[in-house]
């Protein structure tokens, strides 16, 4: 049997990663879970987190999602999000201009 | 004669500053279309993966949700009209219409009342002039949607599904009116009934002879399925975006192809005229001058 399992992350406009990996961590909305290759048949939803996966050559990553589901069948993962972003896609600058600017947003209409 | 040559060239030079306009707009439309086929293509594989979830869990497991059961006598129908920003695009936007008049006829007729959501500034200019009422319009993001753009819809869409019928704001039943993209020729105006969901339907179904595995629901299948269809809903919508993004483009090029050839005929034909003109002018010229000497012939020749 082997030892890997074929994993993607697919965001609602495009598809984020996909490839083959030895474990996928993910934040469910019944608690942590971890999913090793061959695991049996599961569909469960996601909580606003990180996903954080170890692909087969040692590597890593890791990426932020919103929610989504992750199902998981036929030693294939996929993970369902409506936004999802790679750690190293990200761009901090960037996200934190945003985060202010919707802040100062929310801040003004609650003001007015 | 003279006023009329520089008339007609006038008459070219504009038309020819048309033709540069139309023929720029058709190749804007042109290079827009294969980015809006793209992200189609992109968009693809979120729908798909939602279609095979639904499905799986529609087949393992007996839950009922709302958004799937049929009303028992539906009366009021909610119609979502998915229209163009901006003009020059042919009759992309007249025939979306158009199909969205023949749609609330046949809800009409089976005694619902109609409910109108409108995306695009068209659809609303439409409905604005003849003063018919519009529950909630989307604008500015008809070349370009973005999934925010069909959540917020999908949103208020099943919020008004979701609503008591009884209530001012509930609907028994969602329609979706948009453009189906066939090909860079053929785009047709659709319509089709998005709530009450009826699952595994389309071009995205799965294959026959696929086995669906035998899933264990987290935490339920209730709550995976609460999540689920609101997203599958979501995604549909966005869908339908797409497709009519890249309808309106092809129909722009389409549009704005033609005006530039009408505009290449119209350039020769006045050319043409103008030529005419010119020559008759000329013509007109030489014989007032051969008939002015032949007078002074005549005149000399009496005095001698």
């Amino acid at each position: 049997m082997p030892n890997t399992m074929q994993v993607s992350l697919v965001a609602a406009d495009r598809e984020v990663w996909s490839g083959e990996a030895t474990v996928v961590n993910a934040r469910t909305l019944a608690g942590e879970i971890g999913i090793m290759a061959n695991h049996q048949p599961i569909m469960s939803v996601l909580a606003p987190g990180q996903v954080d996966v170890r692909t087969v050559d040692d590597g890593h990553w890791v990426a932020a999602v919103d929610g989504g589901f992750i199902s998981v069948a036929n030693n294939q993962v996929r993970l369902l999000c409506e936004y999802a972003e790679l750690s190293h896609e990200s761009d901090y600058e960037e996200a934190k201009r945003l985060l202010d600017e919707r802040k100062a947003r929310d801040e003004s209409s609650a003001q007015g | 004669m003279a006023v009329s040559l520089r008339e007609y060239r006038a008459r070219i030079k504009s038309v020819e500053s048309t033709k540069k306009i139309t023929r720029a707009m058709e190749l804007i439309a042109a290079s827009r279309i294969i980015k809006a086929q793209q992200r189609a293509q992109q968009a693809a594989p979120y729908a798909r993966e939602l279609t095979r979830a639904v499905s799986a869990l529609v087949t393992y497991s007996n839950v009922k949700h709302p958004l799937t059961t049929e009303p028992e006598n539906p009366r009021r129908a909610a119609v979502l009209i998915v229209t163009s920003d901006r003009g020059l695009a042919g009759a992309y936007s007249s025939s979306v219409l158009k199909e969205a008049e023949r749609l609330a006829e046949r809800l009409r007729s089976e005694g619902k009342e109609v409910v109108t959501f409108i995306a695009g500034r068209k659809g609303e200019g439409y409905y604005r002039f003849r003063s018919r009422p519009v529950r909630e319009t989307w604008t500015g993001f008809s070349d370009q949607p973005r999934y925010e753009n069909a959540r917020a819809i999908g949103e208020a869409l099943i919020g008004a599904f979701v609503a008591d019928t009884d209530s001012e704001d509930g609907v028994d039943e969602v329609h979706l009116v948009y453009t189906m993209f066939r090909s860079m020729l053929v785009q047709e105006p659709h319509s089709v009934r998005m709530l009450p969901l009826e699952v595994v339907e389309g071009e995205e179904k799965p294959d026959a002879d696929e086995v669906l595995p035998l899933y264990e629901f987290e935490p339920s299948p209730q709550t995976v399925l609460d999540e689920l269809l609101p997203k599958y809903v979501q995604s549909r919508i966005f869908f339908a975006l797409l497709q009519a993004s890249a309808s309106e483009l092809a129909a722009r090029q389409k549009a704005m192809k033609s005006a530039t050839d009408n505009a290449e005929e119209l350039i020769k034909k006045y050319t043409q005229i103008a030529n005419q003109a010119r020559q008759a002018g000329i013509t007109q010229e030489i014989s007032e001058i051969v008939g002015g000497v032949n007078a002074l012939a005549d005149a000399n020749a009496a005095a001698e």
